[in-house]
């Protein structure tokens, strides 16, 4: 499966994302410019970590103006999958692709370390090789992942299982203690409705090989490439 | 002309910045202080064949639409 990864002008973890698909999951995989609107035929779009526009008015904010997000746009709309990771998150969230948005951590100090995340929905295109309840170790490097949403909508987002990922500690608890930034029920990543839209605040191109520590990352690639060959 | 825009998280969204800024006022003496909220601020110039109608449009999109995030932030501008 082609993946193709986006480049905006701050980002700084479109190379690890590349890294990990061709090197590590033996994908094809392509760089996209933020001015290009052509999407060179990638059947699923990484929208990476870094700084885009450096963060300057909001994280994402200047990002989702960006040529190449209309794009992003008409591919998810079409079901296209579309991944999300730390500021490629914050870009999804302000471009409306996801629901809500990131306050800065709890505590206003920037979080860099390795956390654990349970998943919460493995019947999403990101999760499938994943069981419910599942554990992952992963880092996290971000000054801006308190994710919040008003009630309703949080309620909604709840009931459609949309959480696809919550901060909990190594055995699996959701705590209080585990929860890295304050983020709402602590969420670290939510999914659309459809499903096809994945937004983490963790790093899983981070946490794709023995060296880094931890493979569990590379699980959810796997998911996204079996996701389409069943097709 | 020119438009003041002034962008603060909502009053329902916790400003831990604000409250930070809050008890170092109290702790260097300034007790009767009750509330610091922290937010941006722009200052937008037009060029002068606009209206005061179309400048007030114009800022009220660009506030809406770029410079905040309406799921936490809001906003108010004066035109002068």
């Amino acid at each position: 499966m082609k993946f193709g990864v986006l480049m905006f002008p701050g980002s700084n973890c479109e190379h690890d994302a590349y890294h990990a698909i061709r090197k590590v999951l033996r994908q094809p995989a392509e760089f996209i410019w933020h001015q290009s609107t052509d999407l060179k035929d990638c059947q699923a779009i990484i929208v990476p970590g870094g700084f885009s526009y450096g963060d300057y008015l909001r994280t994402g904010a200047i990002a989702r103006f960006s040529p190449v997000m209309g794009a992003v746009r008409r591919f998810a709309d079409r079901g296209g999958l579309v991944l999300g990771i730390c500021n490629g998150f914050q870009i999804l969230l302000e471009s409306g692709l996801l629901p809500g948005a990131m306050l800065r951590n709890r505590g206003l100090k920037y979080v860099c370390r390795q956390v654990s995340i349970r998943v919460e929905n493995a019947r999403t295109p990101f999760t499938g090789l994943a069981g419910e309840g599942d554990v992952w170790n992963i880092p996290i490097g971000h000054m801006e992942g308190n994710y919040t949403l008003d009630t309703d909508a949080f309620q909604r987002l709840e009931r459609n299982r949309q959480v696809v990922f919550r901060y909990c500690t190594p055995h699996g608890e959701i705590t209080a203690d585990s929860n890295p930034n304050g983020s709402a029920a602590n969420v670290a990543g939510i999914c659309n409705p459809r499903g096809n839209v994945l937004g983490m605040i963790p790093h899983p191109e981070r946490a794709s090989e023995p060296l880094l520590g931890s493979e569990d990352g590379v699980r959810l690639f796997q998911s996204m490439i079996q996701s389409r060959s069943q097709v | 002309m020119r438009a003041r825009v002034y962008v603060s998280l909502k009053k329902s969204v916790l400003d831990p910045q604000g409250k930070t800024i809050h008890h170092s006022l109290q702790n260097i003496g300034f007790q009767q202080i009750t509330e610091v909220r922290q937010g941006k601020f722009f200052e937008i110039d037009f060029a002068s064949e606009l209206t005061r109608e179309e400048v007030q449009a114009e800022v009220e999109k660009i506030a809406r639409d770029v410079l905040t995030n309406p799921v936490i932030e809001e906003f108010s501008y004066r035109i002068e």
